[in-house]
């Protein structure tokens, strides 16, 4: 649902990046978006398609990396992804962790003719 | 074809919005806190009864975010100093409020008249957790008949906050809520923040809310009148 926003940053900042290297096309985005994240790659691409057109990003093609979730128990400092709800360590079964990774959101590259 | 390497964070232009806003929250001395809560967890009741035990101490000011109607914004406007009405079905996005349209109603407030500014986010648990505004302080609002199990289900929003209420203590008797399950789950996203339990209709436990609000305000004015 907030995926608009987001995409917007993404046109400008692969717009900005195109003209610095004075492509006249862009042909693919590289994303990275974390697991933890709320934001659906099937939105961001409905809203790429016509945010995009008559720029040098028309018909690039978005390819998304999901970033996995990783946390880290409090108790014993195990690190692991998080297979249930409860974020229970596999190792010492305590409840209780820091999000590592898996909030990421970023473009990682770009790929322009 | 050539490949430009980026890593470029794409919720930049968001952060940088929000770090304007809280250089100009700063510079005119105003403790914002930005509250969010699933529909009907009771942020403008809580609001309402910030406003009615601290108002003779601060001046406040409140920000309303709802997807449509003032209906709100009409519950506080005789209470606040000022109140702006965000309504964010006329935007583009509708789930949560942003930096951008925090720094729009910013425009609309007497800043310089207040002390303390409420900010209420539009009714979501996911959403809002994604976008900092520019505030001191984030506050969630859980309810005991919501049940015990929402830090489990929406663990983002929580894990940034740095309070959590839990309102409608008064319905707990109804209402099969596990207080410990709730904070062992909080505590073990995390472990810094502070929870209250109150009830918004009977004012029990509100003290201890409005208190940790002077408190945080007071330390953060102490900070900026030391630099």
């Amino acid at each position: 649902m907030h995926e608009f926003g987001v995409t917007e940053s993404i046109i400008d900042i692969a717009l900005k990046e195109a003209k610095k290297a004075q492509a006249r096309k862009i042909t693919k985005i590289n994303l990275v978006v974390g697991e933890l994240t709320g934001f659906m790659p099937d939105c961001i691409e409905f809203y790429f398609d016509f945010m995009s057109k008559d720029t040098v990003a028309e018909k690039a093609d978005l390819h998304f990396e999901s970033a996995p979730a990783q946390v880290r128990c409090r108790s014993c400092l195990t690190i692991f992804h998080p297979k249930d709800t409860l974020w229970a360590c596999p190792e010492c079964q305590s409840q209780g962790a820091e999000i590592v990774a898996g909030r990421e959101l970023y473009i990682e590259s770009m790929e322009v003719e | 074809m050539r490949k430009i390497e980026l890593v470029q964070n794409i919720l930049e232009a968001n952060e940088s919005i929000a770090a304007q806003n809280k250089r100009l929250l700063d510079e005119h001395g105003v403790f914002a806190i930005n509250i969010m809560a699933s529909p009907g967890a009771g942020k403008t009741s809580l609001i309402l009864q910030t406003i009615a035990r601290l108002k003779g101490k601060l001046r406040i000011g409140v920000i309303e975010g709802d997807v449509a109607s003032t209906l709100d914004a009409e519950k506080v406007k005789n209470e606040a100093v000022g109140v702006v009405q965000i309504s964010t079905g006329n935007m583009p996005e509708s789930c949560s409020l942003n930096a951008s349209m925090l720094d729009a109603a910013l425009k609309k407030l007497p800043l310089e008249d207040i002390d303390l500014l409420l900010i209420e986010n539009v009714g979501n648990l996911i959403c809002p957790s994604e976008f900092v505004l520019g505030e001191h302080k984030r506050v969630v609002v859980s309810s005991f008949p919501e049940g015990d199990d929402k830090p489990i289900k929406y663990p983002m929003i929580f894990a940034d906050a740095d309070a959590v209420v839990i309102n409608k203590a008064d319905l707990l008797p109804y209402v099969d809520f596990d207080i410990a399950v709730f904070r062992r789950a909080i505590e073990g996203l995390n472990p810094k923040v502070k929870s209250f339990e109150l009830s918004c209709k009977t004012g029990a436990g509100i003290e201890s809310w409005c208190s940790w609000v002077l408190n945080g305000l007071m330390s953060s004015q102490g900070r900026a009148n030391s630099t």
